[in-house]
């Protein structure tokens, strides 16, 4: 049945005068200078409701700790092989009353209970990030599994500052994302929402309620600066 | 909030559906419903403004918009060429590709796919393709529980009601409305106008429907021909969890929505979020490429893609109707609708409503069936003004009511159900019309008796009366502009 509709479907298309092939007009993505591309990015993304710390190179494990003390925050999803992964469970190894660290390290269908219920947060890397929107790039992958920034209530995804882009366009033309596309990239711009009561904004209605931006600091910049 | 000024609005389940057969009864309805009035009117208003302040610049949202229509223009100069790229694309990358002629078949591979999987418990994410199949009845009928996951079409489908926008789907509802309905439904929640609450019940209750489905069915927003990518976009997240957490995802898209190449994306991504709810980007943009490869540990063993004609193909066929597949979904069109606003989106009995479903319903259903719709409109270009991809609606709105006027009989007609609004006193009507015009003797005949005895038909007299119904009786001169002008000493002839 099926081949017979693609074939009918095809052939209804070809029969079709086909239309000429309209010229690519100039279009250009937003660009910015160095200084206003971190400040944009920023300004955009807290303006979609996530929560941004500068943070350091070394330091950021203990600072994501008291964040993450105050918000009550007791059981934490991570990617036990990724850099990240290691050195947040290497620093928390030596901190008291630290949040339990949870590893993705096994199928969903294994861990589905945990994830869906039992985690309070998790955290990610990034592989960039977009200025003109305020959006975070992430592609999922067997180290760092896509559902990570997804079913836990709070999202803590760590951006390195010289990994951002100044558009989507320039992104994927940079990076060459088509030819070689992963089985899922995801750009995410804030918390989980929806304003479909009476258009008022509620956060967390499937995904995260809680997006924590951890920017990481240029230190090589930063020390040519002082 | 400041706007909350909802007193004594009646609550109406379905507000128009239930009120007449004809676009013509159930808009009648809706205006004398001053709730409903309200409640689009407040959300047009707002909707209309976010987007103005994201398109500021008009040099910027110019050359963003010409690069937009130009990326859906290209795709369908290249129609069957990118559908069958896209269909060897995914295939390389272990998506399943299955062609849907009509509806029907479309919902027979649906479930073909759910039984050979053992799916009983499927979720879906927002998908307008899915409406327009009537998806959810036909896996209903055959023992498949499917919930919708939106909470917009959550509330709906709690309700048994159609979307009445095809961005906003509970768009018609007040706060009220909308706890009373889950309030009957959620067990454990009482009523609660706290959107905050609202919210948090419905994540918990359908939170749980994600893990235990067996099947997730999505819509697509873009399908990518050059790398077999599908993209989608949402705020919510629950479109990323229908395509994550069960085994098996399903991905159903009309043959339009598909695009040349990767670098479409960015422009068409800049354009669709902006004009439908003024936001410069959705939360998640989602683009799958394979299904779950060895050695991940989530997302669906099993990809899908349904590609559905639906009487696409029909309106390819025809150069100017061409155009009506450009359409990338904003709603724009709909929000800033003057008709759209005051009468609702139910009251076009159909699955698209607002400007696009004026021009793609009755191409899709046929002008015997639709043929009121394209009337429902002033002409007055507001949504032609803000189509972020340049769909002509206007032009096409009136190709339509001329062809539903047509004389039957054509073998291959433009339209389906082309000639089907055809009346002879009308036709008759413009056929004398036709020969006044064109015989300046007569012309200056009727006029001058019109002029004399306009004024004594009654307005209530047959033909006038279908004016009269809703406008003041026109009244003539008692003298013809020919006349006038000859006595001011004008005279070419």
């Amino acid at each position: 049945m099926s081949d017979n509709a693609r074939s009918r479907i095809l052939a209804r298309l070809r029969a079709a005068a086909p239309g000429p092939v309209p010229p690519r007009p100039a279009w250009t993505p937003p660009t910015y200078l160095a200084e206003e591309r971190r400040a944009r990015f920023i300004a955009m993304i807290e303006a979609a409701h996530a929560e941004v710390h500068e943070v350091d190179q070394t330091t950021w494990p203990v600072r994501l700790r008291s964040i993450l003390a105050n918000k009550g925050v007791r059981r934490v999803m991570t990617a036990p092989t990724t850099a990240a992964g290691q050195q947040l469970a290497a620093v928390w190894a030596d901190l008291a009353d630290a949040p339990a660290l949870i590893a993705y390290d096994q199928p969903v269908e294994v861990l589905k209970p945990v994830l869906v219920r039992d985690v309070d947060a998790a955290v990610t890397m990034t592989r960039g990030a977009i200025a003109e929107t305020g959006t975070l790039v992430l592609w999922p992958s067997p180290a760092e599994p896509r559902l990570m920034s997804l079913l836990p209530p709070i999202h803590v995804a760590l951006v390195e500052e010289w990994r951002i882009a100044d558009s989507l366009a320039a992104l994927m033309a940079d990076e060459s994302w088509a030819a070689a596309m992963p089985t899922n990239a995801v750009l995410i711009s804030g918390p989980s929402k929806t304003a479909d009561i009476e258009q008022t904004l509620a956060y967390g209605v499937h995904g995260p309620k809680e997006l924590i931006v951890l920017l990481v600091r240029d230190q090589e910049a930063g020390a040519a600066a002082v | 909030m400041a706007l909350e000024t909802m007193p004594d609005g009646p609550v109406v389940e379905n507000p128009a559906m239930d009120k007449g057969p004809d676009f013509t009864q159930r808009a009648h309805a809706a205006l004398i419903d001053p709730g409903l009035r309200r409640n689009f009117r407040r959300a047009m208003d707002g909707l209309m403004e976010k987007r103005a302040a994201q398109f500021a610049d008009p040099v910027a949202w110019a050359a963003l918009r010409e690069r937009g229509a130009q990326a859906r223009a290209a795709a369908l100069a290249r129609l069957p060429d990118l559908l069958e790229e896209l269909e060897a694309r995914c295939a390389a990358n272990g998506i399943q590709v299955h062609w849907a002629e009509t509806i029907e078949d479309g919902n027979a591979i649906v479930l073909g796919i759910l039984n050979h999987h053992r799916a009983r418990q499927v979720v879906k994410g927002k998908s307008m393709v899915s409406e327009e199949m009537h998806l959810n009845d036909h896996l209903a009928a055959h023992g498949i529980t499917a919930i919708e996951s939106d909470l917009g079409e959550y509330i709906i489908q709690l309700a048994g009601e159609l979307p009445s926008h095809i961005v906003m789907p509970c768009i018609h509802k007040n706060k009220d409305q909308i706890a009373t309905l889950l309030a009957a439904n959620i067990p454990g929640l009482g009523y609660t106008e706290d959107v905050a609450a609202l919210t948090a019940a419905a994540r918990r209750i359908l939170r749980d429907r994600f893990a235990a489905a067996d099947a997730g069915i999505s819509g697509v927003n873009f399908a990518v021909a050059e790398t077999g990518t599908l993209v989608l976009i949402e705020n919510e997240g629950n479109g990323r969890l229908s395509t994550t957490l069960p085994p098996l995802h399903i991905a159903i898209t009309g043959i339009e929505k598909v695009v040349e190449r990767l670098d479409d994306i960015p422009p068409l991504l800049a354009l669709l979020p902006r004009s439908a709810t003024g936001q410069p980007i959705t939360t998640y943009v989602n683009m799958i490429t394979s299904p779950r490869k060895p050695g991940e540990k989530d997302g669906p063993a099993a990809v899908h893609l349904i590609l559905l004609d639906n009487g696409r193909s029909r309106v390819f066929a025809d150069a100017q109707l061409r155009d009506t597949l450009r359409c990338i979904r904003c709603g724009a069109c709909i929000n800033h609708c003057p008709v759209y606003a005051r009468v609702g989106g139910h009251s076009y009995g159909s699955v698209y409503p607002g400007p696009i479903g004026k021009i793609l319903t009755p191409q899709i259903a046929g002008l015997d069936v639709a043929g009121d719709l394209p009337h429902a409109s002033t002409l007055c270009n507001a949504c032609v003004e803000v189509c972020p991809v340049k769909i002509p609606i206007a032009d096409i709105l009136v190709r339509l009511r001329q062809e539903a006027a047509q004389p039957a009989g054509a073998a291959t007609p433009a339209v389906k159900g082309a000639g089907s609004r055809r009346h002879i006193a009308e036709a008759l009507v413009w056929t004398v019309w036709r020969w006044v015009y064109a015989w300046p003797w007569l012309h200056h005949r009727a006029t001058r008796l019109l002029a004399r005895i306009g004024n004594w038909i009654p307005a209530r007299a047959p033909l006038l009366r279908a004016w009269t119904r809703n406008r003041t009786r026109p009244h003539f001169a008692g003298q013809t502009l020919h006349e006038r002008a000859r006595r001011a000493g004008i005279d070419h002839e």
